[in-house]
């Protein structure tokens, strides 16, 4: 398998239809809240863009995207986003994950079970995102050195 | 033997084909789960977040307030279990250096 191509078309039609692909996937993860989507979807998609550059531009000029050393510490903070959130509740007084206990008082308790489903999507998101290229990336690496 | 695999898959889309009509269709009021009690009599769930979900989270999509909020502890566990497959493959499939 060749990642790269020489194919002007090939390279800037992939350009374009990533960036269509990652404006999509950031509306599908904030937009959980209104349709269909959430973390888990939105990560894919981000994924599914930076493998399509990585595939369209090849492995070494979408280092820029996204470098490979980046990608798992990108998933590391989407977890810890998920797990420091929880523990954060747990220290203004209230159980895991209980997400009216945060110290805002201007805020009504809906509100704020609103605001930290967005942040725990985003974290979700991010997770799986970097798991994603991570693991895309670990299997290139692979072939690239067989070939 | 071919044959009989099938025969035996046609047999079996053509049991799930049946079942499929005897469903209810979406959003039918007198469904099983829409019952504020279920046969057993017990409260079932998910009247309880039909009720209450927009009051407490102030998210429409229930399905989002039920996996973000009253189940975050069971999304968690789902997250922590993709970052943690990822890691192990990231760890099975990095190629060691000659002598390591």
């Amino acid at each position: 398998m060749i990642l790269g191509t020489s194919s002007v078309v090939v390279r800037l039609s992939c350009r374009v239809v990533a960036r269509i692909i990652q404006v999509f996937a950031v509306y599908v993860v904030f937009h959980g809240h209104y349709s269909p989507g959430g973390g888990f979807q939105g990560g894919g998609l981000l994924a599914a863009a930076v493998i399509l550059m990585r595939i369209g531009e090849g492995l070494e000029a979408s280092q820029r995207e996204l470098p490979n050393r980046h990608a798992l510490l990108l998933g590391s903070i989407g977890a810890l986003v998920f797990l420091l959130s929880g523990i954060a509740n747990a220290i203004f007084g209230g159980r895991y994950l209980q997400y009216d206990s945060l110290p805002f008082k201007a805020i009504p308790p809906d509100e704020l079970h609103y605001w930290e489903i967005l942040v725990i999507e985003v974290g979700v998101a991010l997770a799986v995102m970097g798991i994603l290229v991570a693991i895309f990336d670990r299997l290139m690496e692979g072939v690239q050195e067989n070939d | 033997m071919k044959t009989l695999r099938f025969l035996f898959l046609a047999a079996f889309f053509a049991i799930l084909f049946r079942a499929s009509f005897s469903l209810p269709p979406r959003g039918d009021m007198n469904a099983p789960a829409m019952q504020e009690r279920s046969r057993s009599g017990s409260v079932s769930a998910g009247s309880y977040y039909m009720e209450h979900s927009y009051q407490d989270t102030h998210t429409e999509n229930i399905v989002t307030a039920v996996l973000a909020d009253y189940r975050a502890f069971d999304t968690l566990g789902e997250t922590l279990v993709v970052f943690v497959a990822g890691v192990a493959c990231t760890l099975i499939l990095t190629k060691r250096r000659k002598g390591s």
